[in-house]
């Protein structure tokens, strides 16, 4: 049984979808703004994610990477090209929790709406919460919380879907440096321990560095991969590292010849 | 002094003033007791026809109730299916605004052949005039749901009922309550509006009804009538508030202010 659903009806991969657990192929994507004006967020956009790959997306504001994220959860599809994905879940940059829930019925979200009891959902849920530093805010109201905490409940719910892929769109953006240096942290020692493939969409080269086993530079709007860097550095990385300041370099080159262009 | 009762305050030293300046104009002015009772004289009514007054504020405040629960009911659903079907909205909105602008004794008389003279008539009325602030704030409550959050609960497979059931309802929670707390505030005069233009059976008619007729013989009872009808008003509206804190706590108000 397979578990790839595809989003738009072309014909099919010529090779039996394996190892890849996205595959994008020449993507486009027009939208119209407020005013009705059409923006291509996306021209051309090619690249694949392997099963239990992490794949950083770095870009400058406004270059399509929500967009990205957006076709491979299935919420918009693609004008051109094709994209193929494994069941994917999205977690949006704002974290989004639901103010009339607690923090554990929050992060159990997706069981609630699978068909599992309220208790059932917040058990599971809480059982996790030690894990994340949230022991004892179980039944906490979001406002109750710290940004931090309010961002690893929004990560928990979107684990707690139970979907192969993760999409993370600038998880750690409105955070001040300190926690998302915290948090990064947290995140890459979670990621060994639950090999999910995750698409993280950043804007920040050295998150994408310290996080990623890939990472994808795209260019201003309309985005298309101008640059892909593999990242072989065992983790847990030092920001101070001689190899990440050198891959950190190329990447943000790739982005300056991409603006100046 | 309880931190509540000192709330109150500010309330009851101001009605004591007007009631003091009230008095001061009768008194210095030599209003006739007919046009305007002084407040000794409301104050000695409400006193000697406590009984009566009582009884009547029985049944006019069971109208006021039951119509403000049917009002809720018919109001939220309305609101609902407003919010659901485009098509809905464009039909039904427009009659709604419309319906607010209905004399009530236009369609007293039919109310009366078609229920007869007993409560029935009253809430039709009341839930009429209170239905439509319960309707506009609860629309905008389930238009004011985060799209963002809805897009969030697609990816986690919700469905759309799910998604309204998680999200849309408990958004519109405090604005229907919101609205509630409008709709009791003109409620009470729609009761009043309710008794006097279908007529009740039976020895006690309500305040509305007791009112009217206290205007032409008996006017520092009709006063004293309103005083009730005045503080059962504020009553419900200050219950409804704390009943929004306890269904609704996530919307909190800086200092816990109830208002």
């Amino acid at each position: 049984m397979s578990t790839q659903v595809k989003h738009r009806g072309q014909a099919p991969s010529p090779e039996p979808a394996t190892r890849d657990a996205v595959l994008a192929r020449a993507l486009t994507r027009t939208y119209r703004d407020a005013r009705g004006a059409a923006v291509q967020a996306l021209a051309d956009v090619s690249l694949r994610v392997g099963r239990g790959e992490v794949l950083a997306v770095v870009g400058p504001s406004g270059c399509g990477k929500t967009t990205l994220l957006e076709l491979i959860c299935g919420l918009q599809t693609p004008d051109g090209g094709t994209i193929t994905s494994a069941p994917a879940v999205l977690m949006p940059q704002r974290d989004l929790l639901l103010p009339w829930l607690s923090a554990a019925e929050n992060a159990a979200l997706a069981l609630r709406v699978a068909g599992h009891s309220r208790a059932e959902a917040r058990a599971r849920a809480s059982a996790l919460f030690a894990d994340l530093g949230l022991e004892g805010f179980e039944g906490a109201r979001p406002e109750e919380l710290s940004g931090g905490m309010r961002q690893r409940v929004a990560f928990l719910r979107t684990l707690l879907a139970g979907k192969p892929v993760l999409c993370l769109d600038e998880p750690f953006g409105a955070l001040d440096a300190i926690t998302r240096g915290e948090m990064q942290e947290w995140l890459s020692l979670t990621l060994t321990r639950e090999a999910r493939t995750v698409v993280l969409v950043t804007h920040d080269v050295e998150e994408a560095i310290m996080l990623a086993d890939r990472v994808a530079v795209l260019s201003p709007r309309p985005g298309r991969v101008i640059e892909e860097l593999e990242v072989n550095l065992p983790r847990p990385r030092a920001r101070t590292d001689g190899e990440v300041s050198s891959l950190r370099e190329r990447a943000l080159r790739a982005l300056g010849g991409a603006a100046r262009a | 002094m309880s931190r509540r009762a000192l709330r109150a305050l500010p309330a009851v030293v101001l009605a004591m003033l007007l009631a003091g300046g009230w008095e001061l104009y009768v008194d210095l002015a030599g209003v006739e007791p007919a046009l305007l009772p002084a407040p000794h004289d409301v104050a000695s009514s409400l006193w000697n026809s406590g009984d009566l007054l009582l009884r009547n504020f029985r049944v006019t405040a069971e109208e006021v109730l039951l119509g403000l629960a049917l009002a809720l009911v018919v109001g939220f659903a309305l609101a609902v299916a407003i919010h659901l079907s485009p098509l809905f909205r464009r039909a039904f909105y427009p009659l709604a605004v419309g319906s607010q602008a209905l004399p009530i004794p236009v369609i007293g008389v039919l109310l009366v052949f078609w229920w007869g003279f007993g409560i029935l008539p009253k809430l039709a009325v009341i839930a009429l005039i209170c239905f439509f602030p319960v309707v506009v704030t609860t629309v905008d409550g389930l238009a004011a749901v985060d799209p963002d959050q809805l897009k969030l609960l697609r990816t986690l497979d919700a469905s759309r009922w799910q998604a309204f059931r998680l999200a849309e309802l408990p958004a519109a929670l405090p604005a229907a309550l919101s609205g509630a707390r409008i709709a009791i505030a003109v409620g009470v005069i729609g009761a009043f509006i309710a008794e006097t233009t279908t007529p009740t059976s039976g020895p006690y008619p309500g305040l509305g009804r007791e009112i009217i007729t206290d205007v032409n013989f008996q006017m520092p009872r009709a006063y004293a009538g309103t005083v009730v009808l005045f503080g059962f008003a504020i009553a419900c509206f200050y219950a409804l508030s704390l009943a929004e804190r306890k269904l609704a706590p996530w919307t909190t108000r800086p200092r816990g202010e109830l208002h």
